[in-house]
């Protein structure tokens, strides 16, 4: 009766962006899998979020790497969970996210959409 | 080495009427690999809160797709509502387990049907759709839509359900299980079925962890990733167990949803037994400010909510992780290895809801 | 495991009436509830609005002064979020959906001419007693700068006498 009443975790932890693999890596080798991958930009700023869920126990820990610059370029997760892949093709063609090393690549060509990157917010022009 | 050709399938295919493209690279036949794409119907949903305030956006994530629109009115509701700490009435918890669990019967026979015409039933495929239409009629009566039911707001539901309304339901739900029980006998007692669908796509447990897949397809496989333990809504009162089968092919995943639906009808009048009376709604004020992610339950799976507010009405960014998306790596792998003439039956068996996955 | 499963269900099917409607011969029957379209007791409107700010789409249009409701039934969901945020409660939801039109086109609600005249009147009254209520707030006013400049000229005189 304890288990059933402990009410699962939901956190948001914010991370440094160079600790993804790393932090992918211990969440893969106790068991969490990956629930989703996200990018949103506030303001200028663009933050990723990588979901791990625990299904034994339901726990969700959600991490958050912001990015100042957003043409920052980041690794890729999916040598850890290769469903991670698709995840991060959309953060690429949706929010222009620069990942390093995304196997398998799908070049553009997940969301055969016209406009690149349409959920990114406009430039500033450079002075 | 044999050779290898790239066959195309979709975006316009013979399963069923939403685009989907794969690029499927065979030999002799045989699946070797699959390349997916998505977009055709790419609407840009989740960038329309730049342009709706939050109460508005309500209707718009209800409109991400026909099938599983209560959930996402609800997801996105429950979200909300966590940011800006609003605790719903009890009556309006259970007005909405109710919807939920009905649109999941509705989600279910449509599968069903669409599984039958997919193996070539066409007969049994009718008759799946006649049992539909009875829990859509008792969707329009008790919300006024018969797919798009609009009833979540922020801060609790706009209708009640009458006991008179009750009463329908109820004996609506007692004819389709009735008639369920029938059709049951077909899928899972008819050898034309059975030869059809067992050892096709077989997923392994360890594959579907691995894979990240969500909902019946994944409990299918033996993962007890059930949402709706996380006692959401008014579930952490009700009593079930997750429905999961250990075998893993298309055959369990046909047995997972049926079974999933008699479950829903348990739920159903469990709900009817146990709701309180009460108000309907709280009042809200203010803005959203603050973020957070919930997961729920959908007819097809765990689906992610992400909201970031403000603390103006338009929000920042909301993020809806559908089951389709993250069951498309476990279609892929499912499909490696098929004969060509599966594939539209494979597809079939996640149960893909594309509009879902492209927003 | 059986060949012949659904023998009996086709069977029965065969003798069974059918499940749907002849519907242009028989009237299709809505639930009370069922969302069709927006109807409005247009003299009841007080034009304030806060339908066209709810509408997520944009499909409403409110003209205070001439006494015009207009909707753009191509533009409405039909999700009754204006039936719900009204505050004269005078927007309803009726069953019975839209017949498919040829052209895109608004449909423009008017005040009658009596209601209008009406409501001139009203505000013709309301703007005499504002006017009135306005001199009033001026006499009074005037009364009690009066009031003051003596009780002023008192408190110097009381001065002056010390």
């Amino acid at each position: 009766m304890e288990a059933e009443k402990r009410q699962p975790k939901n956190d948001i932890e914010i991370i440094d962006f160079n600790f993804i693999v790393e932090i992918a890596i211990a969440m893969q080798r106790s068991g969490y899998r990956l629930s989703q991958a996200c990018a949103a930009y506030e303001g200028d700023e663009l933050n990723l979020f990588y979901t791990y869920v625990d299904d034994e126990n339901n726990d969700c820990i959600t991490v958050n790497a912001k990015l100042e610059d957003r043409d920052t370029v980041i690794m890729s997760i999916t040598n850890v969970f290769p469903y991670a892949a698709f995840y991060e093709n959309e953060m690429h063609e949706l929010f222009g996210v620069n990942i390093n090393m995304t196997v398998p690549d799908y070049q553009d060509r997940l969301y055969r959409i016209d406009q690149e990157t349409p959920m990114a917010p406009a430039r500033k022009e450079e002075e | 080495m044999k050779k290898r050709s790239v066959v195309p399938y979709g975006p316009q295919h013979p399963v069923l009427p939403e685009p989907i493209h794969l690029d499927l690279v065979i030999e002799d036949e045989k699946i070797m690999d699959v390349i997916p794409s998505i977009g055709f119907i790419h609407r840009g949903l989740e960038g329309l809160t730049s342009k709706r305030d939050f109460n508005q956006m309500a209707y718009v994530a209800e409109r991400i797709c026909g099938i599983c629109s209560f959930g996402h009115g609800f997801g996105y509701c429950e979200t909300v509502e966590k940011i800006m700490g609003v605790e719903i009435p009890d009556r309006a918890k259970y007005l909405r387990t109710i919807w939920f669990e009905m649109s999941r019967v509705h989600s279910h026979l449509l599968w069903l049907g669409l599984l039958a015409d997919g193996f070539g039933f066409e007969n049994l495929f009718y008759q799946c759709w006649r049992v539909r239409e009875k829990i859509l009629d008792m969707l329009e009566l008790t919300t006024g839509g018969r797919v798009i039911f609009s009833v979540n707001k922020i801060g609790g539901v706009m209708k009640d359900i009458s006991s008179t309304m009750a009463k329908s339901v109820l004996e609506s739900i007692d004819s389709i299980e009735a008639e369920l029980k029938e059709l049951q006998k077909t899928f899972m007692g008819d050898y034309t079925v059975e030869s059809r669908l067992k050892g096709c796509g077989v997923l392994t447990k360890e594959q579907a962890h691995a894979l990240g897949c969500a909902g019946p397809f994944a409990r299918a496989s033996g993962i007890n990733n059930d949402m709706r333990l996380l006692g959401y809504a008014a579930y952490g009162q009700l009593d079930f167990e997750p429905v999961i089968s250990d075998v893993g092919d298309s055959y369990a995943r046909c047995d997972v949803r049926i079974r999933e639906l008699f479950q829903s009808f348990d739920l159903i009048r469990q709900c009817f037994n146990k709701m309180p009376s009460g108000d309907l709604s709280v009042d809200v004020k203010g803005n959203p400010k603050g973020e957070h992610f919930t997961r729920i339950e959908q007819p097809r799976g765990e689906a992610v909510y992400y909201v970031h507010g403000n603390g103006t009405p338009f929000l920042d960014r909301l993020r809806v992780r559908t089951p389709t998306f993250a069951n498309l790596a476990g279609l892929c792998e499912t499909l490696k290895g098929a004969d060509y003439a599966d594939v539209g039956l494979l597809v079939l068996t996640i149960d893909p809801c594309i509009s879902c996955t492209e927003r | 495991m059986s060949l012949m499963s659904f023998a009996s269900e086709s069977l029965k099917n065969l003798f069974k009436k059918p499940v749907t409607t002849k519907y242009p011969f028989e009237p299709a029957v809505y639930p009370e509830r069922s969302r069709g379209h927006i109807e409005i007791e247009i003299d009841n409107c007080i034009g304030c609005g806060m339908c066209v700010r709810s509408c997520p789409l944009g499909a409403l249009q409110v003209n205070r002064a001439k006494g015009l409701w207009a909707i753009n039934r191509f533009d409405c969901i039909a999700c009754g979020y204006c039936v719900e945020k009204c505050p004269k409660k005078c927007l309803f939801m009726k069953p019975g959906y839209q017949t498919p039109g040829e052209q895109k086109n608004e449909d423009v609600f008017v005040k009658s001419p009596e209601q209008l005249e009406k409501e001139a009147k009203q505000r013709e009254e309301a703007a005499a007693k504002a006017a009135a209520a306005q001199q009033a707030a001026l006499a009074k006013k005037a009364l009690e700068a009066k009031k003051a400049e003596e009780a002023a000229k008192a408190a110097k005189s009381e001065e002056g006498k010390d």
